[in-house]
């Protein structure tokens, strides 16, 4: 039973990274670099819902969805323009001036969070109801409901999305080849923007999901969760959807394990122990396809 | 090459001005109508709440001590700095307060860990050091120039340990603790010394690093050994989570803490799930002594109407006891003002009877708070 237990515990975990690790695995999708300030769209996230669950009236089921949606909106908004300003005049460069201008981005995040928000961690609001169910011996929260609710819903939809769409039949188009997907009519720009906006809306839920689980936040609070989102994605294969879903439960499971059998001090060293032993022995991740860099 | 020019001059003036403001920043705190004191804080980051406490129950004191004309003829020049609560900041800072600013005694910490970083500059330098609230016994083991006015965590680790027996009636006690808090490890183990030498039996023993949030796993674990209690010695952001994840796993044991719970956002983070909870600290504003009402009063009228806690008061002690040491030392020279600061025998501070052992730790009594309705509520007082 204990077992059982630890598992609902790892999952819940695990699905907070595959919404991160989701956004990293997009962009690196369309543009093949890793946006290292997406872990602070995810701090500016639980910040927004912060701001908007005052607001509310109640804990009430409606109006946390509507604090939901609100940030998710306000963090794709921050995304676009984050890929305005500091990525766009950068579009053909090396890729390390851009992975490098991503974490002077996140940097930036950081520093104005402890500027704006206050650097002292806060308390987050009651956005749903809160109840706990019990199923002999095993007890799942309320909030741990949402977030698996939450998760299979953004998923679904982020397939549809890929899968069904004009848009996401651009965005693979891009993924594919940014040169021939222009050639036949694809506004890049414009899809590039839609991804970010995508992914950095994908951040903000996973920051209201962590937030309500893990309720104090403060302007530092994405950076671990962020690390291990990437581990997450890497795991899976970046570039990846399903893969970045799979490898984000994966290590919540994993992390949840070692604690439970008594590792706990060595918690975030196993996370990233599994990022170099997958760099070693499968680097396209578990489910990416190995390609031949072109030299 | 001409373009590399501009840059260049530009970092020579950069530095030459740094270096001027350097040698004339020794200029006003050396001079000799005041007396500089120096006090290194947590004021932002995760352990603000308690460094803002401490702050505020210093500048209290500095305030009324100048108010009475200040020390040997002289005002206080208070000089304080903020570390952020992260390691490794502390040493610096302190170098700075004692070559830059001249300071003759430093003030600071309520985290044990920072403070035993600062410990051994002061310890160098002979300057003395006084400790508002670091618990851990190593802080004044240092050397004999750190002193603390609080309780050291054997004593209460053992207040704990016979209250969870005595009042909880538990005899299957877990722990979890922080393994990166030297603050936390110190109180686990003397809880489990204390506990089972008294016949009771630690059935589950649990690990987390500092800035963790999820503690579910820890907690399934411990669920699994069904204790009575659950002494959770840490600082009150991870306390408050970990009352809270605990009772999500429908865990409804009582939660037992040591003086890191002591603030506020304790209340903001925890909730409900934190009524019935007990910890032990250094005083209650409750306490009728009239010290202790005239202290609260005046905290109040200059802090909004905030309550002070046991952070704010310990900190109010510490700059008094200093203040008293320099006026029977008659002089600022630092071994001077260490015997003097050694000697203080029977101090009635906010805290209580303030007497400093051998060892540079306070022997005083200790206060168990219950959380009921959201507020802390005083229990009793157990004395050494």
């Amino acid at each position: 039973m204990e077992f059982l237990q630890q598992l609902i515990n790892g999952l819940s975990l695990g699905a907070i990274y595959a919404l991160i690790a989701l956004g990293y695995t997009m962009v690196y999708g369309v543009l093949r670099f890793i946006n290292f300030a997406h872990s602070d769209v995810f701090m500016v996230g639980a910040f927004a819902g912060f701001y908007l669950g005052r607001v509310l009236p109640a804990a009430s089921f409606g109006g946390g969805l509507l604090v939901l949606f609100g940030a998710m909106v306000i963090c794709a908004v921050l995304g676009v323009v984050i890929e305005k300003l500091a990525y766009r005049p950068l579009r053909g460069r090396s890729t390390l001036t851009v992975l490098i201008t991503a974490i002077g981005v996140s940097l930036l995040l950081q520093n104005a969070g402890q500027l704006i928000f206050g650097a002292n961690p806060k308390s987050f609001p009651k956005l749903f109801p809160q109840h706990n169910f019990t199923f002999g011996g095993m007890v799942l929260s309320s909030d741990q409901i949402a977030v698996f609710v939450v998760t299979i819903a953004i998923l679904l939809g982020l397939h549809y999305i890929v899968m069904k769409t004009r848009i996401g039949t651009a965005m693979r188009a891009l993924s594919f080849n940014p040169t021939a997907a222009s050639l036949v009519g694809i506004n890049n720009d414009m899809v590039i923007s839609f991804t970010f906006a995508l992914g950095s809306a994908l951040a903000a839920a996973g920051g209201i999901l962590y937030a309500i689980n893990y309720p104090s936040i403060d302007p530092l609070m994405g950076t671990l969760p962020g690390l291990k989102a990437f581990v997450a994605a890497v795991l899976g294969g970046i570039g990846n959807i399903p893969g970045a879903a799979l490898g984000g439960v994966l290590l919540g499971l994993i992390e949840t394990l070692v604690v439970a059998m008594g590792g706990s001090t060595y918690r975030d060293a196993v996370a990233f122990a599994v990022l170099i032993l997958i760099l070693l022995v499968r680097p396209s991740g578990l489910l990416g396809k190995l390609q031949a860099e072109k030299v | 090459m001409n373009h590399w020019r501009a840059p260049l001059n530009l970092l020579l003036l950069l530095a030459i001005s740094t270096l001027l403001a350097t040698f004339t920043g020794c200029g006003p705190s050396g001079g000799g109508d005041t007396i500089s004191i120096g006090e290194f804080a947590s004021l932002t980051g995760k352990e603000a709440a308690f460094g803002q406490s401490s702050h505020k129950g210093t500048l209290l004191a500095i305030e009324d001590i100048n108010a009475a004309g200040g020390v040997l003829g002289k005002k206080i020049n208070f000089i304080y700095e903020d570390n952020r609560s992260t390691p490794g900041e502390s040493a610096t800072i302190v170098k700075k307060l004692i070559t830059r600013d001249n300071v003759v005694a430093v003030l600071g910490e309520v985290a044990s860990g920072r403070s035993l970083e600062a410990a051994p500059i002061c310890q160098a330098n002979k300057i003395p050091m006084i400790s508002p609230s670091s618990t851990n016994p190593k802080v004044t083991e240092t050397g004999d120039f750190i002193f603390r006015v609080c309780f050291i965590d054997p004593f209460q680790g053992t207040v704990m340990a016979k209250f969870a027996k005595a009042k909880v009636n538990a005899r299957k006690v877990a722990v979890l603790s922080d393994v990166s808090a030297p603050y936390s490890l110190g109180l686990a183990q003397y809880f489990k010394e204390q506990f089972t030498a008294d016949g009771g039996a630690i059935v589950s023993e649990q690990k987390f690093s500092s800035g963790d949030k999820d503690f579910k796993a820890q907690l399934t674990a411990i669920k699994g050994t069904s204790p009575e209690a659950i002494f959770v010695p840490c600082y009150y952001t991870e306390a408050g989570l970990i009352v809270r994840q605990a009772r999500q796993l429908s865990i409804t044991v009582p939660l037992l803490g040591g003086d890191g719970w002591e603030a506020p956002e304790l209340i903001q983070i925890g909730g409900e799930a934190l009524e019935g909870c007990f910890y032990s600290t250094h005083y209650s504003p409750e306490d009728a002594a009239p010290a202790v009402q005239d202290f609260v009063k005046k905290f109040k009228a200059k802090n909004g109407g905030e309550i002070p806690d046991a952070m704010a008061a310990l900190g109010y002690d510490s700059a008094m006891v200093l203040a008293e040491a320099i006026k029977k030392a008659g002089t600022t020279d630092g071994p001077k003002v260490r015997d003097a600061i050694a000697a203080t025998k029977d101090y009635m501070g906010v805290t209580g009877k303030t007497t400093l052992d051998a060892n540079r730790n306070a022997t005083k009594p200790a206060v168990i708070l219950a959380i009921k309705d959201g507020k802390f509520k005083y229990v009793e007082t157990i004395t050494p």
